[in-house]
């Protein structure tokens, strides 16, 4: 680091301005949520605390069990078939076999939630592949429910976050040199053995960082549960748009938001609290 | 079983493994590309029979033309914006110190983990409350906001490959630190600064959850006018666009991974 040229304020002005609009977007939805909704008008009345206490309602803690739990299987599930793909794609040495890896396994992630959620339907209908493939081979005789599902909302958000976890899987691999596990290996460790005991625990961080993206992002969904739960799977995302743009109850739609954010924050910390006596734990 | 049996067996059942997850990776975008070509307007698979229409309805539908248009506006400030404000704010964080510099890189990562609803709502609220418009400005800004953590990532990683010595070497001839900066950084952090603005584009251009709440009828980009369209119709002519939409990315990624490589930018090349 060397003394700070005067060039440095105007470099980090124009990210200052973002952080600060950004900041302000905040405090208003902070704003929002204290404020009193009145019915029929986007004006909003006076300071009021009656919007956290409707979240209490059945309605709106079942959402957020819903996205809970989503977003857990969604990680879980993730997690393990992330894992393989970013285990392979840093150790294969063949380069076209890397480079395929690598396209397939990220192509999906600048694809756009709403291009993936909607090949989904194509393929969890009742008249879709999934059912086709089921109906055909004899396996069921009526095409099963997958639609308006947990079951198939949990699949689509399991492909639409394993681009990222995979990248963020691979960036923590790429960085354990082979050397330790062939280290073991010559040590008489079998390769299971090597890699449940020196690449798996070495690898605890990239896992905690994907899991925690993947949990945010499935937080985050909305074009998912709401076109293949289509109204059946209600949660925090779908139910903040409703609120906001069929009631146009703004100041409900923002103390759901917030309520939302804090519990994000929470479980993020306890994810990662988490982590780290795994970390201690294991000696590391 | 021997041990060198066992070992091989590990490695077939490895990439049988992996495989079937690439398949899966891969499922909806093979039935996707199938279905687009269907000749029926309800979706059957397998198609009764095959046709090319729903590419035309697709390229003519107004509502996809306009949203193109405006995608394509919204993308290309956002990610030069973005790209802007990255490099100079990564130079800054990377190579010097000031006040609250970590309190900045934290607020500006954020949008990592605040879901993309709660930010266009934020926005909506402010443009609301201070009674301007829901223009283009506002789709602009708030793509800024998604993509930056994401074009920050992209720099750090060039800041940290690029060879510190040269910068070292033109300060010790004399060069003020701002020409060093302008003739030696940023130029050997081309290929970073491309890259990451390749990255911000596709992520703007495919951006929804936050636009949906910030976009209005005359803004709305691509994916908001294809979740409209899905909602109230359900022939594949979604599928047609999705699979121009497939093709257009994947060329575009393969490119990049030929000229910049993706391993390097994305920061996942194995140890040496």
């Amino acid at each position: 680091m060397t003394r700070k040229p005067a060039f440095v304020l105007w470099f980090v002005l124009p990210s200052a301005l973002t952080a600060l609009g950004l900041m302000v977007a905040m405090l208003a939805v902070l704003q929002y949520s204290v404020r009193a909704f009145i019915p029929g008008s986007l004006e909003v009345g006076g300071f009021t605390l009656g919007n956290f206490q409707g979240l209490f309602k059945s309605l709106y803690a079942e959402a957020f069990l819903n996205t809970v739990s989503l977003s857990f299987k969604t990680a879980l599930f993730g997690l393990l078939l992330s894992y393989p793909l970013a285990y392979a794609l840093v150790r294969t040495r063949a380069g076209w076999l890397k480079s395929s890896i690598l396209i397939i396994a990220i192509t999906p992630l600048f694809l756009g939630e709403v291009v993936r959620t909607y090949s989904w339907i194509i393929v969890l209908g009742s008249s879709g592949f999934l059912n086709s493939v089921l109906l055909a081979v004899g396996l069921i005789d009526k095409p099963l429910q997958l639609m308006f599902t947990q079951t198939g909302v949990v699949l689509a958000l399991v492909h639409v976050t394993m681009p990222i976890m995979v990248l963020m899987l691979a960036t923590g691999l790429s960085h354990i040199d082979p050397a330790y596990e062939k280290a073991a290996t010559s040590l008489g460790a079998g390769p299971i053995r090597a890699f449940l005991t020196v690449t798996l625990p070495l690898s605890l961080p990239g896992i905690v960082a994907s899991l925690t993206t993947a949990f945010a992002w499935t937080f985050s969904a909305f074009a998912t549960p709401q076109l293949i739960g289509g109204g059946k799977v209600s949660t925090v995302a779908t139910l903040v748009y409703q609120l906001g743009f069929s009631s146009l109850n703004f100041p409900f739609a923002a103390a759901l938001s917030v309520a939302g954010l804090v519990l994000t924050v929470l479980l993020l910390a306890a994810l990662k609290r988490m982590a780290r006596s795994l970390q201690r734990a294991g000696g590391y | 079983m021997t041990r060198s049996h066992r070992d091989k067996w590990l490695g077939h059942a490895g990439r049988l493994l992996v495989a079937l997850i690439l398949l899966f990776v891969l499922l909806p975008t093979i039935v996707v590309i199938i279905s687009s070509f269907s000749s029926t307007s309800v979706l059957f698979f397998p198609p009764k029979g095959w046709s090319l229409r729903w590419f035309v309805r697709a390229a003519h539908y107004d509502d996809f033309r306009n949203g193109f248009y405006a995608g394509l506006v919204v993308t290309a400030w956002a990610s030069s914006l973005a790209v802007v404000i990255g490099t100079t704010l990564a130079i800054a964080i990377n190579r010097y110190d000031f006040r609250c510099k970590h309190a900045l890189e934290g607020v500006l990562l954020s949008p990592l983990f605040i879901p993309h609803f709660t930010i266009g709502l934020g926005l909506l609220m402010l443009v609301a409350q201070l009674n301007l418009g829901r223009g283009y400005a506002l789709v602009i800004f708030c793509h800024i906001v998604l993509v930056l953590p994401f074009v920050l990532r992209s720099l750090y990683v060039s800041l940290h490959n690029l060879e510190q010595r040269v910068e070292l070497a033109a300060a010790s001839l004399g060069a003020s630190p701002l020409r060093v900066v302008w003739t030696i950084t940023v130029p050997l952090m081309i290929p970073g600064l491309f890259g990451g603005w390749l990255f911000a584009a596709i992520l703007s251009f495919n951006e929804f959850t936050a636009s949906l709440f910030v976009t209005t009828q005359a803004t709305q980009t691509l994916p908001v006018a294809m979740y409209n369209y899905v909602r109230e119709f359900a022939d594949p002519t979604l599928a047609a666009l999705s699979v121009v939409y497939i093709a257009a990315t994947a060329t575009l990624l393969t490119l990049a991974n030929r000229f910049l490589g993706l391993g390097r930018v994305l920061n996942v090349e194995g140890a040496r």
